[in-house]
């Protein structure tokens, strides 16, 4: 695991002995106070857009933070045209199942990269992880092609393929996979298990941690995703969340309240699972971001 | 499976290893090798879509080079990335290393930084914009005026919509940021710090001779990552100006926003494809300038 998290312990109990030494002075009195605005000045974004989906049209105006007569209304409004449950579905199966896809596809590549000695390793590597430097925006023409000529406009498929794999995902697994003893992968060898049984049974389980934290950022990315689900969808009932509030706003206009009623529900079911898993995410987001 | 048998251990690992690889190797050769070869093939065509595909050499190009939108894009797309990457750099910085200092509610404090992180660029868009809408429905505007400031323009001037674009950009990334410079700040070793504390060492001699020399790998790790965020702005920008995309007078087009509606409002593809072709080329050489300036040094 990270060299972060095994130096944890000592920095927390250095700022303990440190706090013990000395009582909380003006100084540090003061740098909380800055870091709790500060904190507080972050979130409010997500404070006010959450206010105003609960405020009446006259009310939006106001800056107060707590609606006078707060009302579900908007969510009612919102909701029961359809398009938002469409939107979400959609998003919710598409970044599922992309999750899986690298949750599997990653490690296998990336297990197999890390354990096994073959011909070729190395220019399969040095392969995936030159797709790195290929942006998207590079690629979205030619995926845009492809999609026309095999019929994959505006379908799930459409929307999914380019993402089932990922370089970033494989190089993060391969890191993580090293950390798993060559003598646990022997001895299953040893005890007759096929190779997709050692990976599955052996090996996977000993990095779930990094797994989580891949599901976590395939997720999110394939969640929050625009402008390629925007070049391939055509069709309402096809939009992701993204995609849908983008035409939502142009549509509503002035009707911020709906406008903001919309950005909460495609904001608050992440922003739920942080606060949930929130130790979890913040520590596989470090996994991912320092090792990939 | 007689075969498969009769192989040695070494040969059935190398059996199993290309088993292993099979639909990954099609999936990268189909979905990104050959698209990069082709985005590059359809860069040297002129081709709308329908019609047939012509060869027309480096036409796209000079096309592209004597294209005054292409130059006020490509100035607009560094602004972002010039002013973006330094901004959200020093106050991830300021943050974490104070946050790392505190222990009071630290796991709180920590949370509410890093929630912006899991919010989605477009509805975070939206929220901005009406923030930035003038009085009586914008929030920053209706909070001058209860003050007495003069109005101030935000997304309908040409100087101050850029800015305004870029600051929920900053703002969302900030969470991800400060989280790995703490990771970065925790892994000094802490008798370093103990060294200076020690020989008397100043506070700010500390910061400049110990921390953000040890925190070299993270910084370099940020710039880059967050750099090639900003060159590949895109989603704010595109919801946040939808009635006039880039607008107003392409004062905040990015280059990802100009291949877009070449590509697909104009479908002029083989032009489009140039652009990102010049795209990639900006990304590889500022990715690969930054390695170099901060590995070195």
């Amino acid at each position: 695991m990270a060299v972060a998290e095994e130096l944890r312990p000592t920095s927390d109990a250095l700022l303990k002995s440190k706090a013990q030494r000395r009582p909380a002075n003006l100084g540090q009195f003061v740098r909380w106070g800055l870091l709790f605005a500060g904190g507080i000045l972050m979130v409010m974004p997500i404070a006010y857009m959450i206010s105003t989906s609960l405020k009446w049209p006259h009310e939006i105006y106001n800056l107060k933070l707590i609606p006078d007569e707060p009302t579900i209304e908007n969510y009612t409004y919102v909701l029961e045209d359809g398009r938002f449950f469409w939107w979400f579905v959609n998003s919710l199966v598409i970044a599922t199942v992309t999750t899986v896809s690298n949750v599997l596809f990653d490690s296998l590549v990336g297990y197999t990269l890390c354990k096994f000695r073959f011909p070729g390793r190395y220019i399969v590597f040095i392969a995936i992880l030159s797709t790195l430097m290929i942006p998207t925006e590079m690629l979205v023409i030619p995926w845009y092609l492809m999609s026309q000529q095999f019929g994959w406009l505006d379908t799930y498929w459409g929307i999914m393929f380019p993402g089932l794999m990922t370089a970033f995902g494989t190089f993060l697994m391969k890191q993580f996979f090293e950390t798993v003893p060559d003598d646990f992968i022997e001895a299953a060898r040893i005890d007759g298990l096929n190779e997709l049984q050692i990976w599955w049974t052996v090996a996977m389980p000993l990095v779930k941690p990094a797994l989580a934290a891949l599901a976590i950022f395939v997720f999110l990315g394939n969640w929050t995703a625009f402008i390629w689900p925007l070049i391939v969808t055509n069709s309402v009932e096809m939009y992701t969340l993204p995609v849908g509030l983008s035409s939502f706003g142009d549509e509503a206009d002035v009707a911020w309240e709906l406008i903001m009623t919309g950005a909460a529900i495609s904001t608050l079911p992440t922003l739920v699972v942080f606060l949930i898993f929130q130790r979890f995410i913040i520590r596989g987001v470090v996994m991912a971001g320092l090792k990939g | 499976m007689r075969l498969y048998r009769d192989l040695t251990i070494r040969q059935k690992q190398i059996v199993w290893a290309w088993a292993f690889l099979a639909i990954p190797i099609v999936f990268y050769t189909v979905i990104r090798f050959y698209p990069t070869g082709n985005a590059i093939l359809i860069s040297f065509q002129d081709w709308n879509l329908l019609g047939a595909r012509t060869w027309t050499g480096l036409d796209n190009y000079t096309t592209l080079v004597s294209d005054p939108v292409f130059w006020q894009v490509f100035r607009n797309t560094f602004v972002y990335l010039l002013l973006g990457t330094p901004v959200s750099l020093v106050i991830s910085f300021v943050i974490a290393y104070h946050l790392d200092k505190t222990r009071f509610m630290h796991g709180f404090l920590r949370m509410l930084y890093f929630l912006p992180f899991m919010t989605s660029a477009v509805a975070m868009a939206w929220v901005w914009r009406w923030f930035y809408q003038p009085v009586p429905i914008g929030l920053f505007n209706n909070a001058l005026a209860s003050v007495g400031i003069p109005q101030i323009s935000f997304l309908n001037s040409t100087t101050n919509a850029l800015p305004a674009i870029l600051a929920p950009a900053v703002w969302a990334g900030l969470g991800f940021q400060i989280i790995i410079f703490m990771a970065g700040l925790r892994a000094i070793p802490r008798s370093y710090y103990e060294a200076a504390r020690i020989d008397g060492v100043s506070t700010w001699a500390v910061l400049w001779e110990i921390t953000l020399p040890l925190l070299k790998p993270t910084i370099v790790f940020i710039v880059v990552f967050s750099s090639i965020g900003f060159l590949r702005i895109f989603d704010h920008v595109f919801n946040m100006t939808t009635n006039n995309p880039g607008g107003p007078l392409n004062s905040t087009k990015p280059l990802v926003l100009m291949i877009y509606q070449t590509a697909f409002s104009s479908f002029d593809m083989g032009y489009a494809a140039a652009q990102t072709v010049v795209l990639f080329l900006v990304l590889l050489a500022v990715s690969l300038l930054q390695l170099r300036i901060l590995r070195d040094r």
